[in-house]
């Protein structure tokens, strides 16, 4: 088994799937009616394909990818509006490098590069601010992107650069949180989910008590789980024993970085910087109540949107996904990405349709890198 | 992105802006450590963290860091964390 040598404790591993198989046959899960197990974060999901583990886990479990890949969710039209941001006169726009690829309804921030614009890939919102730092003549504006995990590092950025007086820098900001968007599938009818593996770095800063309501009021039990292989079986089995219960549960199996109340100064910082909005546009589930977050008018002089009038600051230009894609029902775990009819076809790394073809949590990359290429053929 | 990267802290290079230096896979970046700093900085000088973006996020133990380290190689996800370093460094000075 190839697999198997990749694991840092095959023994272990081999161990909890044997424990998952039992678990499994006791609670009836078959190939026919499996348990639908979401991973929520992008990372997860990942691991999951590097290390085939959703091969090597008996028949009746089934990974349902979750749509935390912060990059994927982003809709073209949020795309259209940072491009046209860094189109402008005299700005130097910085992102992660994960969001230079994505395709808007025209271009991507690499192509807009190629045309002109400054785009900058910095690895921290601290290099954005150290730009401003050295370029005072020039606006400087970070696309500030991510669930709970990156919030407070930008949060932190803007606190500093309101501390410095620093008039140039600016956050344009497309900061999301998981439990909201969670809620929108759990009310959604078409969606059959028997529990969680909880993302484990949004929860080492938000802690484990936001998600109490998936437990305390839809019965489903998650695991928090850590990024090893031998984490996600753990995580799955822990799961598995809420479901032979019949109990629901916030559980942690990531206790050694995801403290139960999170990270106070993370937190803090959040709650200074941002407030959430009305609602906020997603890639292929539409606008979700209070689902991202917006920079508070005591930083105003920081958010991009309210500096530029563009985005919710402006008037929103209605876009279409592109035609054909079927990035919404990927992300919210109704499609298998080989099942898209773009998959491979219209849609590859280098030839993008969607998101989750380039983004390194996108589900389409995964499939794609880990023998999802196969699948295509 | 989201998954951070194990360092050392070697070094607090800035203790008003919070600004610590880390070594992480061999190479030396200056990160934020507002997260994880309870008590005086000094303290954390030989501790390991888990880095997200250019902020300590959590302290974990070297045997933790170790393991996570070799996971994220076994990904792929250490090579781009360093890349994504050398780019920031790239960027600052209008190279990227
Ligand atoms: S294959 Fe491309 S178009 Fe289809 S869901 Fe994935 S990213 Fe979207």
């Amino acid at each position: 088994m190839k697999f198997a040598s990749e694991f840092r404790d095959p023994k272990l591993a081999k161990a909890l799937l044997a424990e998952i198989a039992k678990l499994a046959d006791q609670i009836g899960a078959s190939k026919e009616k499996p348990v639908h197990i979401m991973e929520i974060c992008g990372g997860h999901t990942h691991s999951i394909f590097r290390y085939g583990l959703d091969k090597l886990i008996h028949e009746g479990v089934e990974f349902i990818h979750g749509p935390g890949c912060p990059v994927c969710v982003l809709p073209r039209a949020r795309v259209d509006e940072c491009i046209e941001i860094a189109q402008k006169e005299g700005v130097i726009f910085c992102t992660f490098g994960d969001a230079m690829r994505v395709p808007g309804s025209k271009l991507s921030l690499l192509q807009a590069k190629a045309e002109g614009a400054d785009v900058r890939m910095v690895y921290s919102p601290l290099d954005a601010l150290e730009i401003a730092r050295r370029n005072p003549a020039r606006e400087v504006v970070f696309f500030g992107l991510g669930f709970e995990t990156t919030t407070p590092s930008t949060a932190l950025a803007i606190q500093a650069a309101a501390r410095e007086g620093l008039t140039n820098f600016s956050v344009f900001c497309n900061h999301i949180t998981v439990p909201e968007p969670i809620k929108a599938l759990l009310d959604d009818p078409h969606m059959c989910l028997d529990g969680f593996i909880g993302p484990g770095h949004v929860s080492m800063v938000i802690g484990i008590h936001p998600y109490d309501f998936i437990a305390q009021y839809y019965g489903k039990p998650i695991v928090v789980a850590g990024f090893e292989p031998t984490d996600l079986l753990q995580s799955v089995l822990m799961v598995l024993r809420q479901i032979a219960e019949g109990a629901a549960r916030v559980e942690n199996q990531y206790a050694r970085v995801v403290p139960e109340h999170g990270n106070k100064v993370s937190i803090a910082a959040i709650e200074d910087v941002y407030e959430k909005r009305p609602s906020f546009e997603w890639r292929g589930l539409g606008e979700i109540d209070a689902s991202g977050l917006r920079i508070r008018t005591s930083y105003r002089a920081f958010d991009a949107e309210e500096k530029f009038a563009i985005g919710y600051a402006g008037v929103r230009a209605v876009v279409e996904e592109a035609e054909g894609c079927a990035c919404g029902a990927v992300m919210t775990g109704r499609m298998k990405p080989p099942a898209c009819p773009q998959f491979g076809k219209g849609c590859t790394p280098e030839m993008p349709l969607g998101a989750l073809m380039v983004s390194s949590e996108g589900a389409c990359a995964a499939y794609w890198q880990y023998g999802g290429a196969r699948a295509a053929e | 992105m989201c998954l951070g990267i194990p360092g050392q802290i070697v070094e607090i290079t800035d203790p008003a802006r919070m600004a610590a230096m880390a070594e992480v896979s061999g190479v030396r970046r200056e990160v934020n450590v507002a997260c994880v700093a309870e008590g005086p900085l000094e303290g954390l000088i030989g501790q390991w963290a888990l880095i997200h973006v250019g902020f300590a996020m959590s302290l974990i133990d070297e045997e933790e860091a170790a393991k996570t380290l070799d996971a994220l190689r076994d990904l792929g996800e250490a090579q781009e964390a360093l890349e994504q370093m050398a780019a920031g460094d790239a960027a600052l000075e209008g190279r990227a």
